[in-house]
């Protein structure tokens, strides 16, 4: 099996602050960490190689500073990791995003596409699912579980209630949720192997078979206007006196609320 | 000059971080209590190539560099002194002297399954009566054809009765004083070796210290490790990284009493405002992270000057001292800021303070220190 995987560097805090002017999030003097989802979908793909052979690679559109995250996922086991990495496509949004990413995808031979399910900086869950769209491949989304049998894949898709056990053939691709499995670290041999033994490869938009007007911020439709904090103005309430007078009066509160 | 880590260097921080802050962290308390060697978290830490990071891949370590292993130390220590004793003990005084004077056959045997974290290490210098008089060594070594015949008894050692593989210390010829002393790799099987008496300690109370036991002992002759008479030479140059550890260890435990200081003076409310409002805990702070700082500078210029073939046994000394006093400074001064508090086990500073002195005690007293440093200066 031939697995891509994508990772992202985000900002490992929900602390993130805003830029006033651009209205995108400022990246700098925040450490930054492999996206958590990601981070499953990679696991997953070392597992599927350690099982039925094959390689995984690693491919990450960031700034230069994202290798960091592609050396950790060489760490952890990747075999070989790519940087999309160019003015070209700053200010992307997530489809822009996704058609640089599927333009990346192309050069490769793969069975596999394995991202995470959302990265915990935009929350949008969009770039897989554009991704699978642009490839012309199809999708399952909310992956917690992986079988192999042969050219095919059982996949356990979690819904809210539930889950759902589809087959599909490949090419596919999977977006992981942490249900997935629990990642390994990246082994201290492994991170010394990262740096000496390994590289990370750069792609420039110049390598990529696509009109730069598709690209970054010329290339996306969404265009922010404004950003604000939403005023939360939920209060608790506490019902005191007795047992039995507090879990009627909260009975009744529930009741005129509609909430029971 | 350039105070910054490699790249290398910074992600394994991170990495043993993560994994101290969720597989170390959590047990620390608990051992403490239970005394219960941690093995999960060596068979993990193997898992994970953290049990041979300074030695070469084809001797089963990481391939790693000589501060790349004490930062591991640092911060396994942060999250659980009891497990930095177990990790530096193994790594600078179980398996460095293999690694420094063993054969390749010696290598192969027992480098390899000792870097690799499959067997454990130890080292057993200290005896009854040869404690910082180390050349006051009492056991007896006697060659008898193939083999030779151990007599006597070691004391306080680390992960003894835990171990799989020991460098031990004996006299193969009295006459000659430091210079009749030699090293043995034991193996833990080997007839005539037992374990004694295991001791109950203050601090670092999961990590094993026993006593070990030689009744006709015999070890194979091709277990001598270097040439006979070399052993002093052996322990003394195996102390100098082991201080480089230790001093690791309580660095990693000031940290963690400084962190545990800086969250409470925020938290902790007298007089209607956080304690860290009042200049008095301000000045702890600053004199804790300052000296804090201090150390670890220390101690990593002494791992990089072993790294890089400079002499480092002074450099090993100081960072031993200033790092093992720091951690007792600021551990008592953290119970002290937490008051009532800081003495219960509701938090983790009493058993941080108890942990620290330790450090300034094993692998050379702070005294030990002080006479290494004077007589390298004075050279009298």
């Amino acid at each position: 099996m031939n697995i891509l995987v994508l990772i992202k560097q985000v900002p490992d805090t929900n602390e993130v602050r805003i830029d006033p002017v651009t209205k995108t999030l400022i990246r700098e003097g925040v450490p930054s960490i492999i996206n958590p989802d990601d981070k499953n979908a990679l696991e997953e793909a070392i597992r599927i190689r350690e099982k039925v052979g094959g390689k995984v690679t690693v491919i990450s559109m960031g700034p230069t500073q994202a290798e960091v995250a592609l050396r950790e996922a060489l760490a952890m086991g990747a075999d070989e990791a790519y940087l999309l990495t160019d003015r070209a496509f700053a200010g992307a949004d997530t489809y822009a995003t996704a058609k640089a990413l599927s333009k990346a995808i192309e050069k490769f031979q793969y069975d596999i596409v394995f991202c995470g399910r959302q990265a915990i900086d935009g929350d949008t869950a969009q770039v897989g699912p554009q991704i699978a769209e642009q490839l012309d491949i199809p999708q399952v989304t909310y992956v917690r579980k992986v079988e192999i049998e042969g050219d095919k894949l059982i996949v356990e898709r979690a819904l809210e209630d539930g889950y759902e056990i589809i087959e599909v053939k490949t090419p596919v691709l999977l977006t992981a949720i942490k249900e997935l499995n629990v990642p390994r670290y990246p082994s201290i041999k492994g991170i010394f192997n990262a740096y000496n033994k390994k590289e990370v490869k750069i792609l420039t938009a110049d390598d990529l078979d696509v009109d730069k007007n598709e690209l970054g911020l010329k290339g996306s439709p969404t265009k922010v206007v404004a950003t604000s904090t939403p005023n939360t103005e939920r209060a608790g309430e506490i019902f005191t006196g007795n047992i039995k007078e507090a879990v009627q009066n909260l009975v009744e509160r529930l009741n005129s609320r509609h909430v029971i | 000059m350039d105070f910054s880590l490699t790249r290398e260097q910074e992600m394994v921080r991170r990495v043993v971080r993560e994994f101290a802050e969720k597989e170390v962290a959590p047990k620390a308390k608990e051992i403490d209590i239970t005394e219960e060697f941690p093995w999960d978290t060596v068979r993990k830490m193997a898992q994970n190539d953290m049990m041979g990071i300074p030695y070469p891949e084809e001797y089963g370590g990481a391939g790693g560099d000589y501060l790349s292993y004490i930062i591991a130390v640092e911060e396994i220590s942060r999250a659980c002194a009891t497990t930095g004793v177990i990790l530096s003990a193994h790594t600078s005084l179980g398996s460095f002297p293999i690694y420094q004077w063993g054969t390749e056959e010696q290598k192969r045997k027992y480098l390899v399954p000792l870097a690799k974290g499959e067997k454990l290490g130890a080292f057993g210098l200290t005896e009854p009566n040869a404690g910082t008089d180390a050349a006051g060594q009492q056991t007896t070594a006697v060659l008898d054809g193939d083999h030779y015949v151990l007599n006597g008894s070691k004391i306080f050692i680390t992960n003894g009765g835990k171990a799989d593989i020991y460098i031990i210390f004996a006299m193969t010829d009295k006459s000659k004083g430091t210079r009749g002393i030699s090293a043995f790799i034991v193996e833990k099987d080997f007839p005539g070796f037992s374990i004694g008496k295991i001791e109950e300690k203050m601090g670092i109370r999961a990590s094993s210290t026993a006593e070990l036991v030689f009744e006709d002992c015999i070890v194979p002759k091709e277990n001598l490790l270097g040439k006979e008479g070399q052993g002093f030479k052996i322990a003394m140059a195996t102390l100098d990284g082991g201080r480089i550890g230790i001093a690791a260890q309580a660095l990693g435990i000031a940290q963690a009493a400084l962190d545990e200081e800086i969250k409470y003076a925020k938290e902790r409310q007298q007089f209607g405002r956080p304690i860290g409002k009042f200049q008095g805990i301000q000045w702890y702070i600053a004199d804790m992270a300052t000296r804090i700082n201090a150390s670890r500078w220390l101690v990593y210029n002494a791992a990089w000057r072993k790294q890089v073939g400079l002499p480092y046994t002074m450099e090993a000394a100081m960072a031993k001292l200033y790092a093992s006093e720091t951690a007792m400074f600021v551990t008592t001064k953290t119970v002290q800021i937490f008051g009532g508090y800081g003495f219960t086990k509701d938090y983790p500073v009493e058993r941080f303070m108890r942990d620290a002195k330790i450090t300034e005690i094993y692998e050379g007293t702070s005294e030990v220190q002080k006479m290494v440093i004077s007589g390298n200066l004075l050279k009298m």
